[in-house]
């Protein structure tokens, strides 16, 4: 199925997690903050949080700035 | 007179500089850099992955591991995009309290605070829970609805972010002194170089947060280490009491 990745499409599996979506992406789950078609979920969410085809899913982390 | 120790949302800062974490040559520069700064909290911007870049990995880890992390709604220019960003700053760091640097800029030419939007925001996210650091303009009548508002301190602009101008207005930093008394005011942006922070210090400010100023000088660790004595000699000589100014001479020695 296609989801929209921090604004570009992506192709992944079916039955796939938020979890195995940061784990395929090489990501740790603490670094990051999470956003499902605009609401954040919470990290301890992450492995139950199913994604659906269409779904918009953002992920954020920290960089430098003033 | 006896110094009383810095204070923000409950928290105790031995050093009065808050630093930022953009634009520095190198993330070894940076962390050598924040170490002789002597600060104890950095600023630090929330943006999407780019999985082409991995480099705001290494960025974390090239933060010094003591340093509180304040998250910055930098680069927002509407007060739903710094909500969002506030919000997730605050999932992503965990932190009690969720400090926050609230920022909502103007228009990109002046990066200048949209003060309207700000007083919006911040009386949402105070509700929420967060302790506000508002990023505003020298306005006295501003900073003090923000602090009616109940931010955990106000942070008035010396002059543009990364214009190094160093305080353009005195006069208003004087009055926003004078009429906020129960936060901290925290001069933020504008700082060019280690006697803007002399100044701005004498004036009486609580604390200076910079970034441009010690990453693009030449040398950002000898700059870092400036800034940290310029900060210590303004606070010394506020808490001193400087001379009253004269407008003839007075002679230091007894007459011959």
């Amino acid at each position: 199925m296609k989801i929209i990745l921090n604004g570009k499409e992506k192709e992944v599996a079916d039955s796939t997690t938020l979890q195995l979506l940061l784990q395929a992406m090489q990501l740790h789950p603490e670094m990051v903050a999470c956003e499902l078609n605009l609401n954040i979920i919470k990290r301890n969410k992450y492995g139950s949080t199913q994604l659906g085809e269409g779904d918009c899913v953002e992920i954020l982390q920290m960089i430098g700035g003033g | 007179m006896k110094d009383k120790t810095l204070e923000i949302a409950g928290k105790k800062f031995n050093s009065r500089l808050i630093v930022g974490t953009g634009k520095y040559p190198s993330l070894e520069n940076m962390t050598a850099a924040l170490k002789a700064s002597g600060s104890e909290m950095v600023t630090v911007a929330i943006r999407r992955v780019d999985l082409k870049d991995r480099s705001p990995q290494s960025f974390y880890q090239a933060l010094p591991k003591d340093m509180i992390i304040l998250p910055n709604t930098a680069g927002c220019y509407t007060v739903e995009d710094a909500l969002r960003v506030a919000r997730l700053s605050r999932e992503l760091l965990n932190q009690e309290p969720a400090l926050l640097k609230l920022e909502i800029l103007g228009d990109p030419k002046t990066l200048l605070p949209d003060t309207v939007g700000l007083l919006e925001a911040t009386k949402i996210l105070v509700k929420e829970g967060f302790k506000v650091l508002p990023y505003t303009n020298d306005d006295p009548i501003v900073a003090k609805r923000l602090e009616d508002l109940g931010v955990s301190a106000v942070m008035p602009l010396a002059a543009p972010i990364g214009s190094g101008l160093g305080i353009v207005n005195p006069f208003n930093i004087q009055m926003i002194l004078e009429q906020v008394k129960s936060v901290p005011v925290i001069v933020d942006a504008g700082v060019g170089t280690a006697s803007d922070a002399t100044i701005a210090m004498e004036l009486g400010a609580d604390a200076i947060l910079m970034n441009t100023a010690i990453a693009q000088a030449q040398d950002p660790v000898t700059m870092a280490k400036a800034m940290k004595l310029a900060i210590e000699s303004g606070r010394m000589a506020y808490c001193a009491g400087r001379m009253v100014k004269r407008n003839s001479a007075f002679a230091s020695s007894p007459p011959l």
